[in-house]
């Protein structure tokens, strides 16, 4: 484990480096070599090291995981190696999406591994360690924490693969720019709606913890730990939100890539290659795992900034980008190209 | 209010990295030349796919009976591989058009 940290302090280093390199002609293509070496390091890290915080088990189902890293290798590569030069950006938006999609298929795993997960266990093992007494008061922030990272996860990665996804067919030709009167209110609906459920959601989980003895109180999070306090059973109505906010989630990023000018679409996978980043920080949170929590994150700053170099490198600022084309398709679109 | 507080305790170490890094990460590429613009994006593309490893640890973490943490645990390590793997070989195959076009 501690050879693990050591080798995810060198990976987020070479991910620094790399990206410093990158933004310097002569350097850029050894820094994108060092990043990759970084990867390589940290991904064969995690399978051989890692350790379970909780049961200090190490991985296994190897080879499911080296079955699924061949293939994704070997796709990988032959895709980016025959893809005309030409054809690059879109390219960069598809993998983009790849990486969307991992993550909101994370969170979809992660969301049913919580529901599942008896909590008892875990807060009177947690008890134990800290030489507390049955009166102690334990407060309660991971399983809440741990949800909003789950949710953010989920419908960050959800827009982005989305997203990503229009924006590729759009550069290869196969969506046309499409808008509907009133479509920004449809999606600013659907943002509503995607808060409002996952917070509606968040309150019945919280709500959902059973005390199992008479000494304990609840009193706002608070809770006076007696014997054990325990997940109720999720229903299905639970799982039945959980999904519709993934779907809305994914609705929302096609309905935002959907009305922006093709000549404007480099723009829009740099930010949603920003927000993919986000998403991997937040599996960082989720797994307390520096090296995803710093490489998420340093791509999510530098892509925002690389978002806003390119607007202005076009003369056009990036709420023009996003917001001009909604009503004015047309006259977006024509004075694109 | 407490609650908010005691969370941020908790987790400080990981708030402050958090912090940093978006200093860091604007910085860092605070100069770039707008020629670099799109390999720049291709390059941090390929970073975030640092995510992989979350799938990683999901398949090495479940039951041999849980199908469906073994289905999609699986589908996102695809996935997340295409990601790393395609995009720095993108990125590589960008920067090499690059340089031969600078030696002309």
């Amino acid at each position: 484990m501690e050879l693990l940290s050591v080798i995810y302090l060198i990976a987020s280093v070479t991910f620094l480096l790399g990206l410093r390199m990158l933004s310097h002609p002569e350097t850029a293509r050894k820094g994108n070599l060092v990043a990759a070496a970084g990867m390589g390091l940290a991904i064969f890290g995690t399978i051989f090291l890692y350790e379970d915080p909780n049961s200090d088990e190490r991985l296994h189902n190897y080879a499911w995981i080296f079955s699924g890293l061949i293939i994704g290798s070997i796709i990988g590569t032959v895709t980016a190696k025959r893809v005309k030069m030409t054809a690059m950006p879109e390219m960069v938006s598809l993998f983009n999406g790849m990486g969307g999609a991992c993550a909101m298929l994370i969170s979809i795993v992660e969301f049913h591994h919580f529901a599942s997960t008896d909590f008892t266990l875990q807060i009177s093992e947690a008890l134990e360690a800290n030489g507390m007494t049955e009166e102690a008061v334990f407060q309660l922030p991971m399983p809440t924490g741990m949800l909003i990272t789950i949710f953010v996860g989920l419908i960050i990665g959800s827009v982005s693969f989305a997203g990503s996804m229009v924006a590729f067919g759009k550069l290869n030709g196969t969506i046309k720019d499409r808008s509907f009167k009133g479509q920004h209110i449809v999606n600013i609906a659907l943002l509503v709606a995607i808060i409002v459920l996952t917070f509606s959601l968040l309150k019945v989980i919280s709500n959902s913890f059973e005390i199992s003895s008479d000494e304990v109180i609840n009193n706002a999070h608070r809770i006076r730990f007696g014997r054990g306090i325990k997940l109720i059973e999720f229903s299905a109505s639970t799982y039945a939100v959980f999904y519709a906010v993934l779907v809305f989630s994914l609705a929302y990023g096609i309905l935002f890539v959907l009305p922006i000018g093709g000549a404007d679409m480099p723009v829009v996978i740099s930010l949603l290659n920003s927000f993919t980043g986000v998403a991997a920080a937040c599996g960082g949170f989720l797994y307390d795992n520096k090296v995803m929590l710093t490489g998420g994150i340093l791509v999510g700053a530098a892509g925002t900034l690389l978002t806003i170099l390119m607007c202005k490198a076009m003369n056009r600022s990036l709420k023009n980008v996003l917001i001009g084309s909604f009503g004015g398709g047309a006259t977006a679109s024509g004075g694109a190209t | 209010m407490d609650n908010i507080l005691t969370w941020i305790a908790f987790h400080q170490q990981i708030i402050y990295i958090v912090i940093l890094m978006i200093f860091v990460g604007i910085e860092v590429i605070g100069r770039v030349p707008s020629v670099l613009h799109t390999p720049l994006m291709s390059g941090a593309n390929a970073i975030h796919g640092v995510v992989v490893i979350g799938a990683i640890i999901i398949m090495g973490r479940a039951e041999t009976s849980n199908y469906l943490a073994l289905i999609l645990g699986f589908l996102a390590v695809v996935l997340g591989t295409l990601n790393v793997v395609g995009g720095f070989v993108v990125t590589d195959r960008m920067l090499e058009m690059f340089k031969s076009k600078k030696k002309k």
